[in-house]
């Protein structure tokens, strides 16, 4: 079965995200304001093929956590969705 | 001794480091490929160096496509078998990726790339690539990274203090310490616990020569060559 896998990797909450302060600081800038905090992280989008959602989502789990994510600085969350 | 640079698509301080090991220090010394899943005739009194550069672009992370490059099996097992590897900036990132030593290096803390002559602290002598140097000693060395910030897990921190694995800590040249990139601690370089794999962000093999105005690395590679400790 085709399955596309919708992956967010997220600097860890405890960690200074430098570019999502940076974003929040300048939000005044372009006149928006009541920004409190602004976090950047990634999104990646994976197509893949497996025998059925559960193997699908053992295989993005182990993907993300040998590969997409580094767990000492970032966190990760995924949806399985048929594709 | 000999010693094998890794040249991984994006380094490019292999060049520099092969001049230092070869011209200067006048060791053997070679340069390894990235597709190569094994290199011969190394003992664990050899060195294999992950040089600076930006291997694989930075994409996804500093360093974590490096990581799972085909030489870097074998030089995890060789690592693991006792042998030497040092890092010097992406290759200490590409060393934190694979595990051989702990913690990762992330965006500098004012998301700047930061190019500049730092000050650095000796740390500790217990070790091959610092036990040319005096403890406490100030030395000078150019640092050339965007992630450089150094972060442990919880407790990893502790761990490295309680086993004297922080070779260098940023400084002011008074011996203030200071970093520039929010490193933790103001972490500059450590060791593994077993004290066989090194990696810093600062950049010894540009500071290894008088007409580059600056020698402070070359005491570095000098007892990383001989393989010497100091007498305690």
């Amino acid at each position: 079965m085709k399955f596309k896998a919708e992956i967010n990797v997220m600097p860890l909450k405890e960690l200074l995200d430098p570019q999502g302060k940076t974003v929040a600081r300048n939000m005044d800038h372009v006149g928006i304001s009541g920004i409190e905090d602004v976090r950047i992280g990634k999104r990646i989008e994976i197509a893949l093929d497996a025998p059925d959602e559960k193997a699908a989502e053992a295989l993005v789990d182990q993907a993300c956590k040998k590969f997409l994510a580094n767990m000492i600085m970032e966190s990760y969350s995924f949806e399985i969705k048929s594709a | 001794m000999k010693f094998g640079v890794v040249v991984f698509p994006g380094s490019n301080c292999d060049d520099d480091m092969i001049h230092v090991l070869g011209s200067v220090l006048g060791a053997e010394v070679e340069k390894l490929w990235h597709k190569d899943t094994q290199f011969e005739g190394y003992t664990p009194e050899d060195c294999i160096v992950l040089p600076g550069g930006f291997s694989y672009g930075d994409y996804l992370r500093a360093g974590a496509i490096a990581r799972y490059s085909p030489i870097m099996q074998a030089v995890i097992s060789f690592a693991n078998q006792g042998g030497k590897v040092i890092g010097i900036c992406n290759g200490f990132q590409i060393l934190c990726e694979s595990g051989l030593l702990p913690g990762a290096l992330v965006r500098n803390e004012h998301h700047k790339f930061i190019s500049k002559n730092v000050c650095l602290r000796v740390e500790t002598t217990d070790s091959l690539v610092t036990s040319g140097y005096q403890k406490g000693q100030i030395i000078k060395m150019p640092i050339a990274h965007a992630e450089g910030r150094y972060v442990t897990n919880e407790g990893g921190l502790a761990v490295l203090q309680k086993n004297d694995q922080v070779l260098f800590r940023y400084s002011t040249p008074e011996g203030a310490l200071f970093s520039e990139n929010g490193s933790t601690d103001n972490i500059a370089g450590i060791c593994n616990k077993e004290r066989n794999v090194f990696g810093m962000m600062p950049h010894p093999e540009r500071a290894s020569e008088a007409i580059l105005g600056n020698t402070d690395g070359l005491a570095l590679f000098q007892s990383l060559y001989k393989g010497e400790l100091q007498a305690t």
